[in-house]
């Protein structure tokens, strides 16, 4: 008991701040309505995602601009498994992650002998392919009219503990479908965590900076490269998958070009390399459009014409401007921007003992 | 056999768009070895440029150097002001804010110019010409003789006078350019300026074909990049080559490939982006770069 | 350490009094949602921004019309209030903006959405929540031909609160079909079509109307959206022996497509252009890019605000008093005569409802009751619904170009019954 309530305090206070963003994860449908509970599920699955393209792009350091692609991959084998065969949708869910994984980890084969930019290049292409190539396996894909699937009704267990905690209020298909996300959210963070902090994270590391050493040191380069594209397909197709199911419905128009980019922004934004970054860059890519779009029109305080711009140039400009910008400022994301000032605010508050011997207490987590 | 030769003739005008558009990559690349996404969108903001002072009054032939100058600015200023901060950051930087120049300009044409089609005058006559049974437009000549003309021009610069030698070795090592007092910064500014140039040309030549909104060059783009990459992404000539070939075997492809039919010639695109990568990441006429480890 | 224990404490339980009373508080119970006793909310989603914005001036001239009546006093002592959200055309933030406005903002009904990827995405849950899907912006057959029936993905939910409003697509080539019979009897029909639901719904309609002489189409070429030009798919048709050509696209691709038309040395006897492409303008500049189009036929249902002869006409008077509380629309577009047409029979239907403003009872207007003169739909051409027959909108009127204007042919064509 001692020794357990020891390591509790001395925990990082990262720990503590995960623990908090889990409670007000989980306890966030009891206190909003259903219909924001089902926001927080695309913020979620983007988050999802995003973790994929991370481990992709921040931490072994390929490019892609093709996300999208893998997200409707996931969310077509999904509605398509339960559409065509019945299958139930939570059996659904894995079975979208692996297949996607597969096709990623065979994507990532020629994209070996790409340099940075032409794999920018292809997968760039493949992003806005993707709607013409969905549409054209119609006996499969159902074509331009898409595929349908009804809500998922909550089990009677979910039922009655939500009940139970909220004082009669009954669940609703979108709050079920939340939870669904959460648990599926906290696994695969929590993979992704343990993925970057050992081995295979340091090695995709040491690829990413200097993949000539890397190399020399043993490492197999081809190996844990395509493995990272596998990894981050893997994520992108659970997302989809959960896309799909939250939506209801899939058309080829729903994978365009503007979410691959859409993702990839959250990832940058976010911030690489870093493990908090991908659910900053999903609040960030599902709530930029409707700030830009919907919110500033409605602020009485700002004038007219600055409103009416954001209204029909809207997330465009917004994007745009805001891509530049951080690129530019903060090229860590906003995660980056936190830790550098955490840090910052650390030094200056270091204790006068640190300050003399000039050394900071070393960080237990590197990541 | 007609169909076939017409087939081939209109691949190569559509593939003049191509080419056209891809000597300006062809100018960013051999400037700073990136593919700039925006170039699309600069063109075709250029473009709206040229309406709108065409629209005030301005004959074509005063708007049309006036709006090359115009793009030239913009680029130098672009380079700037944006990708200045970030020049020797990494590829992935310089792709997002790329990117994000493209989303932005695109938004803004948007919303200073509206999505409705509109009309863009062309020095060349509409009508049509018989060659060889098939017939091409005077338009679609006019798009592939000034492709070929910038392209004169171009590589002209770049192989024949000093400061296209002295861009290229800015971009090829830019540490030892400065040692012999090379203005690189100066140098990359200049190469933006004048891809910008190039691109406003591509949409002047392009819009009268097409029709002149904000989304032209969207898709185009796209074929841009197949040409120049097929092409070889530092070869002027290579460009146009590419977009050649690219439109002809695009117009091929959806006329007698059943699989790809009408719906999936942006496919073919990606189709040749990624086998040309794959199989010789040079292209037709670039050079093998051998990389010291 | 203590300290740092109640610190944390402190802060886990101010964030969770911070989303607590962030939160929305219960739905109020009411008997007419959206609808108090001086206003009715309405909500809609269309595309303001993204690849389809050239649609967004119809919000505004909806809102235009509403503020035309709000000024005279509402319907029935009720002012109409208008949210359109911006979906960018994209289905899944359909479905997220929609439920936000029927769960959030407490909408009476949704008017209006357009789009059919978009609109097909939401029928489900309306449709499941009894809230009313009216007079969908899209003329894709199914939103008006599938009343009533069963959802293809959950059986518990009909399509009983989903209506259009615009002549089916499928409808109006069905009046080109009949053309074609009736003028062009040894017609060879050649048929480009753009491969989404747009075209393959207008290349259906042509295909049953024309029945047993379906094989008068030699040859029909489809071509994706992100296609920059349709010239192979011209050539074949050129190639086919086609001298009749129908062009189911939208605006951008019927222009280029025009215009290709006469650089490959062809000249078809006959053209056919969808009512969506029409617009005057569009096909002055394919003119300018050398399409000869004097001959081509299209058809329409609606007042053309450019066509002179309607310039001292009562309706297009109205609209053109209504059409300027929207400062940024352009009169002479006629998407914008639409957006104040579509408005008008909301309006409509809303005073038919009167005191009994329930959803149930506005959407039974506006699916079976309805008999309505739109002072901006061409004279002879009813807003109608009945019991057994939900299509709005079925009459049109052929028009053929000549002189760089559309010029209304013969009489008014009844589509009425005939699609099943």
């Amino acid at each position: 008991m001692n020794i357990a309530m020891q390591r509790l305090r001395s925990a990082p206070p990262r720990y503590w701040l995960v623990l908090v963003v889990a409670i007000f994860f989980v306890g966030l449908p009891t206190v909003v309505t259903s219909f924001q509970s089902s926001e927080w599920t695309l913020v979620l699955i983007f988050a999802i995602v995003i973790m994929g393209l991370n481990i992709l792009v921040g931490y072994s350091g390929q490019i892609s601009l093709g996300h999208g692609a893998l997200m409707a991959v996931g969310a077509y084998t999904s509605v398509i498994l339960i559409h065509r065969y019945h299958i139930n949708y939570l059996v659904t869910i894995p079975i979208a992650g692996l297949l996607t994984g597969v096709v990623g980890f065979l994507l990532g084969i020629p994209a070996l002998r790409l340099s940075a930019l032409y794999l920018a290049l292809a997968t760039f292409a493949l992003a806005v392919v993707t709607p013409s190539l969905i549409k054209r396996p119609v006996q499969l894909t159902g074509g331009v009219q898409g595929l349908f699937i009804a809500a998922p009704d909550p089990p009677q267990f979910a039922k009655d503990a939500f009940g139970a905690v909220t004082g009669g209020a009954v669940m609703t298909s979108d709050q079920w479908f939340y939870y669904v996300t959460v648990v599926i959210a906290m696994v695969l963070f929590w993979f992704a965590w343990n993925l970057v902090r050992h081995r295979p994270g340091r090695a995709l590391r040491a690829i990413r900076d200097r993949e000539v050493a890397a190399a020399s040191s043993g490492i197999n380069i081809a190996g844990y490269k395509t493995l990272a594209f596998g990894i981050s397909a893997f994520y992108a197709g659970i997302g989809g998958a959960l896309y799909g199911l939250t939506s209801g419905s899939v058309y080829p128009d729903s994978f365009p070009l503007a979410l691959s980019l859409a993702l990839l922004v959250g990832t940058v934004i976010g911030g690489l390399a870093s493990i908090a970054g991908p659910l900053v860059g999903g609040i960030f890519t599902f709530w930029l459009p409707i700030v830009s779009g919907q919110f500033v029109a409605s602020q009485p305080w700002i004038p007219a014409q600055i409103a009416a711009v954001f209204k029909n140039a809207g997330p465009a400009v917004t994007y745009g401007a805001l891509l530049i910008l951080i690129m530019i400022f903060a090229p860590n994301g906003i995660v980056g921007l936190i830790t550098s000032g955490y840090a910052f605010l650390r030094r200056r508050l270091r204790r006068p003992a640190e300050r003399e011997t000039g050394q900071a207490q070393p960080d237990p987590e590197t990541v | 056999m007609q169909e076939f030769i017409q087939l081939i003739v209109s691949g190569l005008a559509n593939g003049g768009i191509y080419a056209s558009l891809a000597l300006a990559l062809v100018l960013i690349y051999n400037a700073m070895g990136l593919v700039n996404f925006a170039q699309g969108e600069m063109a075709m903001f250029a473009t709206f440029i040229a309406f709108t002072l065409i629209d005030r009054g301005l004959s074509y032939w005063i708007a049309l150097p006036l709006t090359l100058v115009i793009a030239f600015a913009g680029g130098v200023v672009i380079e700037r002001v944006v990708i200045r901060p970030v020049e020797r950051a990494p590829v992935l930087t310089l792709v997002i804010v790329t990117l994000g120049l493209a989303t932005l300009i695109n938004g803004t044409a948007g919303f200073l110019f509206g999505y409705s089609p509109r009309e863009f005058p062309s020095p060349f006559s509409v009508r049509a010409v018989n060659l060889l049974g098939a017939f091409v437009s005077y338009r679609d000549l006019g798009v592939i003789a000034t492709s070929a003309v910038v392209l004169v021009l171009i590589y002209a610069l770049l192989q024949r006078t000093t400061l296209g030698l002295t861009m290229r070795a800015a971009a090829y090592h830019p540490e030892a350019s400065r040692l012999l007092g090379v203005r690189v910064s100066w140098m990359l500014a200049l190469g933006w300026g004048l891809a910008s140039a190039v691109g406003a040309v591509s949409g002047i030549m392009v819009a009268p074909v097409l029709v002149l909104d904000p989304n032209l060059m969207q898709t185009i783009i796209i074929y841009a990049f197949a040409a120049a990459v097929l092409g070889g992404v530092e070869s002027p000539l290579g460009a146009v080559v590419g977009g050649l070939i690219v439109g002809v075997t695009v117009n091929l492809a959806g006329a007698y490939v059943p699989f790809v039919g009408g719906d999936l010639q942006l496919a073919v695109a990606l189709a040749i982006i990624v086998a040309v990568l794959v199989v010789k990441p040079n292209g037709l006429f670039g050079r093998a770069t051998v990389r010291n480890v | 350490m203590a300290k740092t224990g109640s610190r944390f404490a402190a802060i886990v339980a101010s964030l969770v009094t911070l989303v607590a009373c962030g939160g929305a508080a219960g739905p109020t119970v009411a008997t007419d949602v959206g609808v108090t006793s001086n206003s009715i909310l309405l909500g809609s989603t269309m595309p303001l921004s993204g690849v389809a914005v050239t649609y967004a001036t119809i919000a505004g001239a909806e809102q235009a019309y509403f503020t035309y009546i709000n000024n005279q006093g509402g319907v029935n002592g009720r002012k109409i209030n208008f949210k359109v959200v911006d979906d960018m055309y994209i289905p899944a933030q359909t479905t997220s903006l929609t439920k936000q406005l029927v769960e959030s903002d407490q909408v009476f009904a949704m008017f209006g959405g357009l789009g059919t990827q978009t609109q097909t995405s939401v029928r489900d849950y309306l449709n499941s929540k009894k809230v009313p899907q009216l007079f969908v912006t899209t003329g894709a057959t199914t939103f008006d031909l599938d009343f009533g029936k069963t959802s293809t993905a959950d059986s518990s939910i009909k399509w009983n609160y989903t209506i259009g409003w615009q002549p089916p697509y499928q409808g109006e080539s069905r009046i080109y079909a009949k053309d074609v019979l009736a003028n062009h009897a040894g017609a060879k029909i050649g048929v480009l079509y753009q491969n989404d639901d747009y075209g393959l719904d207008y290349l259906k309609g042509l295909t049953d109307g024309l029945g047993s002489n379906a094989s008068m189409i030699v040859d029909k070429e489809s071509f994706d959206a992100t296609a920059p030009n349709v010239t192979s798919q011209l050539v074949k048709l050129h190639a086919s022996g086609a001298d009749t050509l129908f062009i189911f696209a939208i605006p951008t691709p019927t222009i280029t497509a025009l215009a290709t038309v006469p650089a490959l040395g062809w000249k078809p006897k006959q053209i056919y252009i969808n009512s969506v492409s029409n617009v005057a303008k569009y096909m002055q500049i394919a003119e300018s890019k050398g399409a000869s189009m004097d001959g081509a036929i299209s058809v329409a249902y609606l007042k053309d605000p450019t066509d002179p002869q309607w310039a001292s006409d009562a309706g297009m008077q109205l609209y053109k008093t209504v059409i300027a509380n929207c400062s940024t629309c352009d009169a002479n577009n006629g998407y914008n005569i639409y957006g104040v047409a579509i408005a008008y029979t909301m309006v409509d239907v809303l005073k038919q409802a009167g005191s009994n403003m329930t959803r149930a009872n506005v959407f039974s207007i506006a699916s079976s009751q309805l008999n309505e003169s739109n002072p901006f739909l061409l004279p002879n051409v009813t807003v109608k619904t009945t019991s057994s027959d939900h299509f709005p909108i079925m009459q049109e009127q052929v028009i053929q170009w000549g002189g760089h204007a559309w010029h209304l042919q013969g009489s008014v064509i009844d589509e009425r019954g005939t699609i099943k």
